[in-house]
């Protein structure tokens, strides 16, 4: 599963993107979530609130809800603030 | 019509653009955002904006494709900047014709809300104080959800 990061998430992880393979009990997003911050740090302090992590599966907005596959990509982000 | 680039772009110039040759037009309304000299009280150095391409194009072809449907426009343009911008400097631009104003302004304003709430775009601004990521604003998703 393709993950990429964005603005000061990426910046908290120290990385734009990565390949991870969770188990197959992690089906959506907020699983994919609870799955990264159990790893440690700095995922755990990046994720902590998770009012300000957003995410879009396949390049379109996603809840936490969000059923994932092996096959996607998934981004997360701060809220928006372009324009 | 969707520009996502880093340099400038002159209102005047996309105006005659988007309007030459065309009869139908009554009603043409333009946005500019601008680039604020200040944040949290002290002076803006620079502002650099981020953003996922491939998600944004996705994101703005759709925008567009609702803006307008739902506002009958006769023709549409926004154009937003990404890296590092200067204080005075656009951001984004947004213009929106139809036959009549009430759809050309109400146009420009659905299409400005839901850039700032749904573009997939993060800002980041330089003080002398070092560097902060803007947060996103409550009366900005307020403003959007006036639309649903």
């Amino acid at each position: 599963m393709k993950l990429l990061y964005f603005a000061s998430i990426r910046q908290g992880i120290g990385a734009s993107a990565e390949n991870v393979d969770p188990p197959t009990d992690v089906r959506t997003v907020g699983a994919l979530v609870d799955w990264l911050a159990a790893r440690g740090q700095p995922y755990a302090a990046v994720l902590a609130d998770r009012t300000r992590v957003k995410a879009a599966v396949n390049e379109t907005h996603a809840g936490f809800d969000t059923p994932i596959a092996p096959k996607d990509t998934v981004a997360f982000f701060p809220p928006v603030t372009g324009g | 019509m969707i520009r996502v680039q880093t340099g400038p772009f002159d209102l005047a110039a996309e105006m005659a653009a988007l309007t030459q040759g065309r009869a139908d037009l009554g009603a043409v309304v333009s946005f500019s955002g601008l680039v604020r000299g200040e944040a949290d009280g002290r002076p803006l150095k620079a502002l650099t904006l981020e953003h996922y391409p491939a998600m944004t194009e996705k994101a703005l072809q759709e925008i567009e494709r609702e803006a307008v449907a739902r506002f009958a426009l006769s023709a549409s343009l926004v154009i937003h900047r990404v890296g590092r911008l200067e204080p005075g400097e656009p951001i984004v631009l947004v213009i929106a014709a139809a036959p009549h104003r009430g759809d050309a302004f109400a146009g420009a304003e659905f299409l400005m809300d839901w850039l700032k709430t749904k573009a997939p775009f993060w800002k980041y601004e330089e003080t002398d104080a070092g560097g902060a990521w803007v947060d996103a604003r409550e009366t900005d998703d307020a403003r959007a959800r006036r639309w649903d």
